[in-house]
């Protein structure tokens, strides 16, 4: 997530996290393109989104993690990120770039749930991912 | 005559949960009609002021309407429509 949101940098760089249907996992990234290619607004490739949909759907799998980047802003949900979110069981993150840029540096990312516009800060953990024990694993939050 | 219409889990309250839900109509806009008349309620969600809602994406064969004619869009018998919400946001 955050090399991508370097990558796109000073647009806002978008995609999701797949991950196997009720488990709450995060586990397949797809970093998607942003058909605004705007500092300011992203929204995903409408053929894309089907495309990518259309494959969790077939493999179980559901998004588990929405993400976005701000390149201006600090990583919190804007008025237009909350009205817009509509995948109750996501996970919205936020990476800002505002202070590395395309650089090595300071990276914010935080994640929220985001319900009825109801913003819900969470903490996040990272840990080695290894597929095999994910059923038996705790929960990436 | 039967249309799939897949619902995406935010719509899914109207359908009493089905992912999808069959209906029928020569048109998008005649299909979401039927859809409301047996879920009352979706096609709010869906169509505003007469159009397409901005951030629902509709796609009848893996074809975004919006390219296709968007509310007038013919249906047939034996097409799948797919409903997806819009992922979007910003700063701006």
């Amino acid at each position: 997530m955050v090399e991508h949101a370097r990558r796109d940098h000073p647009d806002e760089a978008c995609g999701v996290i797949a991950g196997p249907v009720g488990k709450d996992e995060a586990v397949r990234i797809v970093p998607m393109t942003n058909a605004e290619r705007s500092p300011t607004f992203f929204r995903f490739d409408a053929q894309e989104q089907l495309k990518v949909w259309m494959e969790m759907d077939d493999s179980d799998e559901e998004p588990v993690v929405i993400y976005h980047s701000h390149t201006a802003t600090e990583a919190y949900p804007s008025r237009t990120d909350i009205s817009y979110a509509a995948e109750p069981n996501a996970h919205y993150v936020i990476v800002s770039t505002r202070e590395c840029g395309q650089d090595v540096g300071p990276v914010e990312i935080r994640s929220y749930r985001i319900l009825d516009g109801a913003v819900t800060e969470e903490p996040i953990t990272i840990r080695e991912h290894t597929p095999s024990e994910t059923s038996r694993e705790p929960r990436v939050r | 005559m039967a249309i799939e219409v897949r619902i995406p889990t935010i719509l899914r309250a109207y359908t009493g949960g089905e992912k999808a839900v069959t209906s029928s109509g020569a048109t998008l806009a005649e299909l979401v009609d039927r859809l409301d008349a047996r879920h009352p309620g979706i096609k709010e969600r869906l169509v505003e002021n007469g159009g397409l809602r901005r951030f629902v994406n509709v796609y009848v064969n893996d074809e975004d309407v919006r390219f296709t004619g968007s509310l007038e869009t013919p249906v047939h018998d034996g097409d799948v429509v797919v409903v997806l919400p819009a992922v979007a946001g910003g700063t701006g």
